[in-house]
């Protein structure tokens, strides 16, 4: 490979940020941190620091059941939180995300109950309910230039009404699909938990080396291979633990629940379409570039406005999966749904470390985060404190959160100064 | 006068706002491989004039030669089409990319739909190496951690990439210290010596004379000189942009 770095031209003489040895790229990682770019380090901190808090306060926070209970809780705004970084990359909000959902399901739930509507048709009309509405709030920021804030609050109101106008007023419709109702509430079998760990983690391992393949045979040099079998580990390591721990009997009745949830297997596989998306392909470019200087986008040729309308519109069909994630754990479905969640998504998105000024952030975070909030919420429960106590704490961690992304951000301005 | 084809020649250039008339018959070349500086003073026009031959603003009359032959320049991306890259005085760079990332954007190369990293992160390591750029770390550094000549060096170095025949460099060094400066101007000077045309608007005069081979001064919405550099000075060049000397022919 030397051989052809030097017969191309002096390729080697500006560094790529892959040369060095491990404890290099370690150091490399430290000074980005130092830097600003702290990515989701807070909120990993946190978890660690709120499962050492909740385990010495409650006897019930690791428990076989609370721990499956918080994997389904975290799913259902671990989605709407990734719906969100979408337009929270591009420095916007869409309030209306949750009653998005909640309209797309009031539809659903009127075409299988009162229509006679067999689930799946009604199911993809309910997706293409999210897609319309988020193609009309993206036309009304985007094309009109009315700011999403504003035009998300007014469909986040009317769309509360709407939900009343399709379910009646106190309208309370039984979900008795079992397909949807197993999402949350059914788990895969054994083996099914191990298969889903040795997949995700050959597909990240094959990632990896066909990344490095391709960086090879182009003559550019590649990070040690040891960062990528350190990864290959952990995940190995929490996986196998989650698993194991997952297909242990937690029921505290009669008849076994064991088993990784069904919701699990179907979060991972749309955040890694979503990171794909966001990372390898043109549209995620150019995202992320709309983010970071909307007038630096246009000039190169990027068309900002369909860039803008294409991320509401992931937004809202990312969401209407949330929303359906929703109707499977309540088990049914009624005309408040999704009216709290949005503001829970956002502090997901925020304190797993997206930035709330565009351009800043990945899916992985918005997981993250969503796994933060929803120990607060489980963890305070567990301890019996009232739901206002909750709130209070959620909100406290959403600014600090807010705070360090601010502080981040003035830091790296200052540097670029001088 | 340098005896071979500008690489872009403008001849009785026109240009209205309404009543406002800002180029009033313009004649302008440049030639490959020599740097033009274009100056004179608030509103004489340059910023017009500039805007045309990037296609955004549309010239309302006159004649476009590039490379000898006739063209029209209607849009930005016909005016790119041609090989003409304009980079800013606030450079459009996005801050939360990397430099690679920067180099090629809304130009972003594939491999089977995905975006092909390698190919990239290869070519723009070798336009900066081309320009013998040492003060990057990396090229694949946000360009936020960046200084402003840095900065600069990365907007220029884009436009090697996309092989332009001609950039336009709009106040490169305004807002930079004298270290900066210096190794922004010598960059320029690189990129001349590449084989692109380059034109400078600058309101450092020494700088100008620093960079430029040619000098062509405006005032008030006329061309009213186009000087050496080795055969003009400071002060006549000063005389042209105040307006108290002009040009025989020229009213």
């Amino acid at each position: 490979m030397s051989e052809k770095v030097a017969s191309t031209e002096k390729v080697t003489s500006l560094a790529s940020g892959h040369e060095g040895t491990l404890g290099d790229q370690v150091r490399g990682y430290l000074s980005r941190v130092k830097g600003g770019e702290m990515g989701s380090l807070p909120a990993v901190l946190g978890i660690i620091i709120l499962t050492a808090v909740f385990e010495g306060l409650s006897p019930f926070f690791i428990t076989k059941l609370n721990f499956a209970n918080l994997f389904v809780q975290a799913a259902e705004l671990t989605m709407l939180s990734s719906a969100l970084v979408f337009v929270i990359l591009l420095a916007e909000i869409d309030l209306a995300a949750g009653v998005t959902a909640g309209v797309a399901m009031a539809a659903f739930i009127d075409l299988v109950k009162t229509q006679g509507w067999p689930w799946i048709p009604a199911l993809i009309v309910a997706f293409l309910i999210g897609i319309a509405i988020g193609t009309v709030i993206g036309f009304l920021v985007a094309k009109i230039g009315v700011p999403s804030f504003v035009v998300s609050l007014a469909f986040f109101l009317g769309f509360q009404g709407m939900q009343l106008v399709l379910l009646g007023e106190g309208g309370v419709y039984r979900v008795e699909v079992p397909a949807i109702l197993a999402i949350m509430n059914k788990n895969l079998p054994a083996a099914g938990g191990w298969i889903l760990l040795f997949v995700s983690a050959a597909a990240s391992l094959v990632l990896s080396i066909w990344d490095r393949r391709r960086r090879a045979s182009t003559g550019l040099v590649n990070k040690p291979f040891s960062i990528i079998v350190i990864r290959l580990v952990a995940i190995l390591i929490l996986g196998s633990f989650s698993v194991y721990y997952l297909n242990l009997n937690r029921s505290q009745g009669v008849i076994p629940i064991k088993g990784v949830p069904i919701v699990l297997p179907i979060t991972i596989v749309v955040l890694a379409i979503g990171t794909f998306l966001l990372d390898r392909t043109r549209f995620g470019r150019h995202l992320y570039a709309v983010g970071g200087n909307p007038e630096a986008a246009r000039r190169a040729g990027i068309k900002v406005v369909k860039i803008r309308i294409l991320a509401f519109v992931i937004c809202s069909f990312l969401a209407v999966i949330s929303g359906v994630f929703h109707a499977s754990r309540i088990g049914s479905v009624d005309g408040s749904a999704g009216h709290t969640i949005v503001l829970s998504g956002v502090a997901a998105a925020v304190v797993g470390g997206v930035s709330l000024f565009g351009g800043r952030g990945r899916l992985a975070h918005a997981a993250i985060g969503a796994i933060v909030i929803s120990m607060i919420d489980n963890g305070l429960g567990l301890l019996q404190m009232p739901a206002g106590i909750s709130y209070l704490v959620q909100g406290g961690v959403l600014l600090a959160a807010a705070t360090i992304d601010a502080l981040a951000r003035r830091r790296n301005g200052v540097v670029s100064r001088n | 006068m340098t005896p071979q084809v500008p690489v872009v020649e403008l001849t009785g250039i026109r240009k209205s706002f309404g009543p406002v008339e800002v180029l009033k018959g313009i004649d302008f070349s440049a030639y490959a491989g020599q740097v033009t500086a274009l100056v004179g003073d608030n509103g004489a026009g340059k910023s017009t004039l500039i805007k045309g031959l990037a296609g955004v603003q549309p010239f309302d009359e006159g004649l476009i030669r590039f490379a000898g032959t006739q063209v029209e320049l209607n849009s930005p991306l016909q005016a790119s089409g041609y090989g003409i890259e304009v980079v800013y005085q606030d450079l459009a760079l996005c801050e939360n990319l990397d430099i690679v990332q920067n180099m090629f954007l809304g130009k972003e190369e594939l491999k089977m739909g995905t975006l092909n990293e390698p190919a990239m992160e290869l070519q723009a390591t070798q336009a900066l190496t081309r320009l013998s750029v040492r003060t990057v770390k990396s090229v694949r550094q946000k360009v936020s951690s960046l200084s402003g000549g840095q900065r600069q060096t990365v907007a220029i170095a884009r436009s090697v990439l996309r092989e332009a025949k001609l950039v336009i460099l709009d106040e490169p060094t305004a807002a930079l210290g004298v270290a900066q400066t210096e190794q922004v101007l010598k960059l320029v000077q690189r990129l001349a010596q590449q084989g692109v045309a380059v034109i400078i608007i600058s309101h450092n005069i020494s700088d100008v004379f620093k960079v430029a081979d040619q000098i062509s001064v405006m005032y008030l919405g006329q061309m009213v000189a186009h000087l050496n550099t080795k055969s003009t000075n400071y002060d006549e060049v000063i005389a042209y942009i105040t307006g108290t000397k002009t040009q025989e022919g020229v009213k």
